[in-house]
């Protein structure tokens, strides 16, 4: 692939760096349906095809340097912020991480004041199971009700004119390791949950419940016999490897599907044509894939699932066994793109373990999988059979040296969710550039116990810097061009019709870029690292309004948030030894910033 | 003026052998049998044993040997010495080893089970407590998980209210055994109104994992001197520690590092 350097941001202190194709790949615009746009933010994705497009154009390529702050909101906290602001009738809503508040800001106002706010009271010890620090993805608005998770396994409604408790339903279990930190999707009359806690042991799951009521109407579990899998007659996967019966309990040793893990923390995707949601399944459990033999289903797959049922219609397991904590949690867009002269309906999923999947949505089958980023654990995506080819000189064994395995645990992408342009056709992914070595067993003493831990280390891929935005063509399957940050790229993006991307960086600019070059337009520098989702909106007023959470943490953030020691390589599961030189260049508070034209 | 400038000197003088060497020693103020604020643990009193060898006044900083510890607070000086760390430990300079124990099966003695191995076939039907920590290996839980024994495990915390109480899960029937470290299992094994059976896991190692573990004075990256110096204090004092160990009940095995290092 030859690839050349055309240029860098006007900031020198920026480590960004442009990479361009050499026989750049020509935009095309979008021939599919999109959702149409009111100018509100209903949903972290915007949209239930998870596209985050904003149509509103007022602010552009030509006058975008002209961005300045319209108002700001602190929520006091000094965790990681991941969570997207919601827009709706004229009122801007706020879930923050732990202790999970609920603010409701009133658009109308000048300077947007509070309306209320709603404190959910969740547990203090649901502090300590959250593996990655205590954050929240956000919230969903449906039927004049907000509806979002709190760390400690509720799923509460809120009123959204009043900000009163509507209900409350308990879903999981903190002793048992369980917290939730995703944003539900509603869809009809059902809010989709799903559980976190891979780390401990868990048994993951997806719970439907009743919008009015609260009441669960349908759980399907990710391990276990088929009838806890709501796996029917139904259920027709694509490959041969992922038919059979009660293949949730055969997979695994006896019994350790009741602790697999496999939760589900990030997206989910509707698409009202076939009834069909479409998410991605969490790493088994335990971490240590040694001690679960065999193709530990149904964790690090996709399922499709009649909404309205739960009943799974198709699975396709990304990474069989996974050894390498690749979850297969990030998002799903769906798109309809003419490949080869046909128009498919597929779904495009940037993988953790390193592949662009273009899948068929009504079937499950793999049409291509393409690295967008460095990878050494695995060979390559058998088109035919559908595996995933591992590398076995890489495999993770306990007690021996294996290095520059990439990429590391948290993949070429984790949950920080990507957007689509139908002017360009191309999707702009967030990522990293992260490798890691296994070291020996090192003996620790906890308590005045000897432990052993094998030594995980974190570093830049080939390069050097950590983070990317890529602009990747899905119909060619290539990349278009890409940013390099000297961080991951941990928060999502958002694309307008200006031909706007947002981003943020963990350093805490937050960019506009032209999303036809990837040259860097317009920057601010925000309090802390942003590792939130920009949203897009139309104010009262009319105007464009951008908004993002900044406010650092999250796993890779720990270090700064969590006040993690930058010299201990193996904290934060390694992460800490990529991110040591974040708490120099960042400090911790989250503060929401709105954008707009003067 | 001058007599009492006189005076002032004197006092000073008499007084500066108090002032003289303090060996800071970091515990953690409430981790028996290892130590607590009163003084009973076994590192209390193993640290009295260094510290007059050493003709050094002891002085706890009560501290959680938590992760992150020993970079954290240790070596930038807030304590001299942790009185047990396993040998191989990195970021502390280690002294000789004075103890060798191990990982035990802790059973029941009038239940007669007498396991000493992680392949005894009896194991897949028992309840088996284990210590775990989320991102560490418990040796044990290494060794059951490979066997397939996930779901016989039910966890404790290392660092819970009561630490005693995997053994006392033992002697009340919740568990049916439990693999514990030697130390802990042996101080609470004592105070068990049921009998109780200690069995060092047999053999002391699988694989690159370990079950047994040397354990020796861990010294400060900035306190070099004083690993040669603690290392004489436990040649000359070996008996009345191997006396101390055994007071509080803990499982000792023989190691020729440990014999080497009494010589």
């Amino acid at each position: 692939m030859l690839s050349l350097a055309v240029g860098c941001s006007k900031d020198k202190s920026s480590q960004q760096q442009l990479t361009q194709q050499g026989n750049a790949s020509s935009a095309h615009a979008y021939q599919g349906k999109l959702e149409p746009d009111d100018g509100q933010w209903i949903r972290p994705a915007k949209d239930l095809a998870s596209l985050r497009y904003s149509t509103l154009d007022q602010i552009n390529t030509g006058n975008v340097k002209n961005l300045k702050v319209a108002w700001t909101f602190s929520t006091g906290l000094d965790r990681g912020h991941e969570a997207a602001p919601l827009v709706v009738n004229n009122t801007m809503y706020i879930v923050t991480p732990w202790p999970n508040m609920l603010y409701a800001l009133d658009l109308t106002q000048p300077g947007a004041p509070m309306k209320w706010q709603y404190n959910p009271r969740p547990s203090t010890s649901s502090k300590g199971v959250a593996c990655c620090d205590v954050v929240n993805r956000g919230a969903a608005y449906a039927d004049g009700k907000i509806f979002y998770n709190t760390l400690d396994n509720f799923t509460v409604a809120v009123d959204a004119e009043k900000g009163t408790e509507v209900w409350r339903t308990k879903l999981g279990d903190i002793n048992r390791g369980e917290s939730v930190t995703m944003a539900p999707l509603v869809v009809k009359d059902k809010v989709l949950v799903g559980n976190s806690g891979g780390e401990f042991g868990i048994r993951g799951w997806l719970t439907a419940l009743d919008t009015k009521s609260g009441k669960v109407v349908w759980r399907a579990y990710h391990t276990g016999p088929d009838k806890d899998v709501l796996i029917g007659p139904n259920f027709h996967p694509y490959y041969p490897q992922d038919r059979g019966q009660d293949l949730g309990v055969k997979s695994w040793p006896p019994d350790a599907w009741k602790v697999g893990g496999a939760g589900m923390w990030g997206w989910i995707s509707y698409d009202p044509e076939t009834n069909l949601i479409f998410y991605g399944t969490a790493n088994p459990g335990p971490w240590n894939a040694e001690m679960r033999p065999g193709q530990n289903k149904w964790a690090a797959g996709i399922f499709a699932r009649d909404v309205d049922t739960g009943e799974a219609k198709w699975f396709y397991q990304y990474s069989p066994h996974d050894e390498f904590d690749y979850d297969a949690v990030n998002e799903n867009l769906i798109l309809d793109l003419p490949i080869n002269g046909q128009t498919r309906k597929v779904l495009a999923h940037p993988e953790r373990n390193g592949y662009f999947y273009i899948m068929d949505r009504t079937t499950g089958q793999v049409l291509s999988a393409n690295p967008y980023g460095h990878i050494t654990s695995t060979h390559g995506v058998d088109l035919k059979t559908g595996e995933l080819q591992y590398v076995e000189e890489k495999k993770p064994r306990f007690g021996a040296v294996v290095r520059d395995i990439c990429p590391a645990p948290p993949g070429v992408k984790d949950w920080q969710p990507s957007s689509f342009s139908p002017r360009t056709g191309w999707i702009y992914i967030p990522h990293q550039n992260l490798c890691m070595d296994e070291e020996d067993l090192d003996v620790n003493y906890i308590a005045g116990t000897p432990y052993v831990g094998t030594n995980t280390r974190m570093y830049a891929g080939p390069g050097g810097n950590e983070g990317r935005l890529t602009a990747w063509d899905p119909i060619q399957n290539k990349m278009v061009w890409e940013l390099q940050e000297k961080f991951p790229v941990w928060s999502g993006t958002v694309t307008t019709a200006g031909d706007l991307v947002f981003y943020g960086t963990l350093e805490g600019w937050f960019k506009a870029v032209d999303a036809k070059t990837g040259n860097v337009l317009w920057q601010f520098k925000t309090g802390s690292g942003i590792i939130g989702q920009p949203i897009s909106y139309r104010g009262p007023d009319g105007k464009q309004y951008i908004a993002v959470l900044s406010g650092v943490g999250g796993w890779v953030g720990a270090i700064v948030s969590g006040g993690l020691d930058a010299r201990d390589p193996t904290a934060a599961l390694g992460f800490a030894n990529a991110s040591r030189d974040l708490p120099k260049v960042t400090s911790k508070g989250g503060m929401l910033y709105v954008f707009s034209l003067p | 003026m001058s007599s009492l400038f006189r005076s002032g000197i004197f006092f000073f003088v008499f007084s500066l052998p108090a002032f003289a060497a303090t060996l800071k020693v970091c515990a953690d103020p409430d981790n028996l049998p290892y130590s607590d604020k009163a003084g009973a643990g076994f590192e209390n009193r193993l640290a009295h044993v260094i510290g007059s060898g050493l003709h050094e006044q002891v002085q706890f900083v009560w501290a959680r040997p938590r992760r992150g510890f020993v970079r954290e607070r240790m070596n930038k000086g807030e304590c001299d010495v942790l009185m047990s760390v396993p040998v191989g430990m990195r970021g502390v300079l280690v002294t000789k080893p004075y103890l060798r124990s191990s990982y035990v099966f802790v059973t029941r003695a009038d239940r007669d089970l007498d396991i000493s191995s992680f392949d005894d076939p009896q194991l897949k039907k028992l309840k088996i407590g284990v210590q775990t920590l989320d991102d560490e290996y418990a040796p044990p839980a290494q060794a059951l998980g490979k066997r397939g024994m996930l779901t016989n495990i039910v966890g404790y915390e290392p660092f819970g209210k009561v630490p005693g109480k995997i053994v006392s899960d033992v002697a009340n029937g919740k568990l049916d055994t439990a693999v514990v470290w030697g130390p802990l299992a042996g101080f609470y094994a004592r105070r068990s109104r049921k009998k109780l059976r200690l069995t060092p896991v047999q053999p002391d190692h699988e694989g690159a994992l370990p079950f047994a573990y040397d354990l020796a004075v861990g010294v400060a990256k900035n306190k070099p001197e004083l690993v040669g110096r603690i290392n004489q204090v436990l040649a000359e004092k070996h008996r009345a520690i191997s006396l101390l160990l055994t007071s509080f009940g803990i499982p000792q095995l023989n190691s020729r590092e440990v014999m080497e290092a009494r010589r």
